[in-house]
């Protein structure tokens, strides 16, 4: 119980946290299928992470060590605020580093050090239904799983290879879980991918205000959608990290003038700082030249 | 150089210390109390009351002060509140016949039991800004005293028109247990006590817009207010220790029937049909609106055709609840910076393929 706030540990009452358990159940049971759950009002906005943090409340204990990151940082506003929300309700650890989480809620990315048994990562998802671009009704659209008429998805990433070449799709990339199900991987970019395949942590997806919960267990396959002559692939950048020389994260485009000058960094913050973590603590940065070239 | 951005936590802090000093506003002038909210500014109370869907005039005057006037936000502060309440009990359903009528028109009969009593009302008045309540001290007049068609007892008309089953009744499943959208996830085709309720919630303004296309030609309805009425009722329930109703209070309510055209169909005669719109507090506007709209979603019971957008449950109910809507319009404010990079690098790859030629297809 956390006495300062008047509310009950991690906010939710215990019987909305059962309700909610017994949907994450369900989703790990079925991997990739979405299960309505009774999302509860909670008091951040809808489309700003209250699926995702109804499923941290849900599986949050006492001993968990909690991480939040948005677009891969954990200093973003409002992976701050959800931070804050859960240190103030729970009194739970919170930490930066990927490795000492045992929680880590995110919007839009997975960390890049890779995530280890024991572990979940939990994904905030604006929209859960991959199929929602080709079709606007839930009532059609769970019939489509249901009988797993794919059709219209593989359509549209074959009108994009017609059209511009290649598939156009370079965030929420739609996957398909454990060989039956397709899925949508919520908004993180297609690069975060492979990292969701056989991956040791526990996956859960919470959507808010479209009130659905899936996962995917640990170990579980995940196939990004592609063609046999049109493999899938992942973004590349032609630079390195400006702070950390990383050449194998994913990179933020930062504007440094009104000359067209740009430098790239890390999109994880917490990969970037350890990487540039000198013996005395302290970050080096690893490329002094200037990237902004 | 570009240095990582630290500091979220600060900023956020000094934001908060500038919404409350701007939220406060010039210090000089008096602060506005709960209970000038509360008496003062009672329909942006009731709308915020039947939206949030929670009946409690101090909560919601205290939101409304909170949320700097934004009714909206008002409404999100009153249901993040009541989403941690117990649902203790289910009363049973309020009888609106038995209502202390303080309004009651019929747009069907020029006059018919219990007569019609205009109550407070817009209506009729010229929209003519009074400059004199801008002086502040002026004293108002004391309301006249009620007349005597208020204690007689009014029959609801859409009970008039049933006694002579000249009025679809309601379909018998709706008088069992009632669903509840905020214990249970709304799935469609869903059901008229869930639709209800999801209008019951739903913004005022956006089923404004909605009830307004039926009548433009989007879903006709042909509608009629058959009754607005608008008063206190009893709340009652039955204690399982006791096995007998008993009172808990009362609620003011505003109640609308919309009385609607039917030709009938293979099954049914043709009889009128009804849209039924209730809120808490008086918002006619919002009932009426809404009782449009409950006809107009009926359409697939009728056997109609779907085919206008409010005849839509699942458009109408998917869209209507405004602190679901500004909650995931207003998310485009958050960072998209790792979704707008792959966008970036994948109209930069596509614009350099195009240079080079080397595309399989047509391009855009």
């Amino acid at each position: 119980m956390s006495d300062q706030t008047g509310y009950n540990f991690a906010y939710l009452d215990e019987q909305t946290k059962r309700m909610i358990r017994r949907a994450i159940l369900k989703a790990v049971a079925i991997p990739g299928y979405q299960v309505p759950f009774a999302g509860r009002e909670m008091p951040l906005p809808y489309g700003w992470g209250t699926g995702g943090i109804q499923v941290t409340a849900a599986v949050i204990g006492p001993a968990d060590v909690l991480k939040v990151i948005d677009q891969g940082a954990d200093d973003t506003t409002n992976a701050v605020s959800i931070r804050r929300f859960f240190a103030r309700t729970t009194g739970v650890a919170t930490t930066t580093k990927t490795t000492e989480a045992t929680l880590i809620q995110t919007r839009h990315r997975i960390p890049e050090h890779p995530l280890s048994e024991g572990q979940i990562i939990i994904y905030q998802v604006p929209i859960p239904e991959p199929l929602r671009r080709m079709e606007a009704r839930d009532s059609e659209t769970r019939k489509m799983h249901a009988l797993q008429e794919y059709g219209v998805m593989h359509v549209k990433l074959y009108e994009d290879i017609v059209r511009f070449g290649r598939i156009a799709t370079s965030y929420d990339y739609p996957v398909r879980v454990n060989g039956r199900y397709i899925m949508a991987p919520s908004p993180i970019p297609k690069f975060d991918n492979p990292k969701m395949d056989r991956m040791p942590a526990l996956q859960l997806f919470g959507a808010g205000r479209e009130k659905r919960i899936y996962a995917v267990p640990p170990y579980t396959r995940v196939e990004s959608l592609d063609f046999e002559d049109h493999p899938f692939e992942v973004q590349r950048w032609e630079q390195a990290c400006a702070l950390c020389g990383a050449a194998d994260s994913y990179l933020d485009e930062v504007v440094v003038d009104d000359q067209g000058g740009r430098m790239f960094v890390c999109s994880d913050t917490d990969h970037c700082a350890g990487r540039r973590q000198g013996a005395d603590g302290t970050l080096q940065l690893l490329l002094p030249k200037d990237a902004a070239q | 150089m570009y240095v990582a951005v630290k500091g979220g936590e600060q900023a956020i802090d000094a934001a908060h210390r500038l919404l409350a000093d701007a939220r406060r506003g010039d210090r000089t002038v008096p602060e506005l109390g709960i209970a000038q909210i509360a008496q003062q500014l009672a329909l942006a109370v009731d709308r915020v009351m039947t939206e949030g869907s929670l009946y409690d005039r101090d909560l919601a005057a205290l939101a409304i002060k909170q949320a700097r006037g934004d009714l909206i936000e008002a409404v999100f502060l009153l249901r993040a509140y009541r989403t941690t309440l117990p649902r203790l009990a289910v009363s049973l359903p309020i009888d609106t016949a038995a209502m202390a009528v303080e309004r009651r028109i019929s747009a069907t009969f020029k006059d018919l039991p219990g007569g019609q009593v205009l109550g407070p009302t817009f209506d009729y008045t010229h929209r003519l800004l009074d400059f004199a309540l801008a002086a502040e001290e002026g004293a108002t007049e004391p309301a006249p005293p009620a007349a005597e068609a208020d204690l007689q007892p009014m029959p609801r008309v859409t009970d008039i028109l049933a006694k002579e089953g000249l009025i679809a009744g309601e379909p018998a499943d709706d008088d069992g247990p009632v669903g509840d959208i905020t214990r249970e996830p709304l799935v469609f085709p869903a059901d008229h006590d869930l639709r209800l309720q999801s209008l019951a919630r739903g913004d005022e303004g956006f089923l404004l817009g909605l009830g307004y296309s039926t009548q433009r030609g989007y879903g006709r309805t042909h509608p009629f207010a058959g009754e607005i009425r608008l008063g206190s009722v009893v709340v009652e329930l039955v204690p399982e220790e006791l096995g007998f109703p008993i009172d808990i209070g009362e609620v003011v309510v505003t109640e609308c029937q919309m009385v609607n055209q039917f030709r009938g169909s293979k099954q049914q005669p043709p009889q009128f049909t009804r849209g039924y719109g209730l809120t808490f507090g008086h918002c006619e506007r919002k009932a009426m609106a809404m009782a449009l709209v409950d006809r107009a979603l009926k359409t697939r019971d009728l056997g109609g055709e779907v085919t206008a957008p409010a005849e839509d449950d699942e458009f109408v109910l998917s869209h209507c609840d405004a602190v679901a809507a500004s909650g995931f319009v207003e998310h485009l404010k958050l960072p998209h910076y790792v979704d707008f990079q792959g966008e970036l690098a994948m109209v930069r790859t596509l614009r350099q393929a195009g240079e080079n030629g080397d595309t399989d297809g047509e391009r855009q």
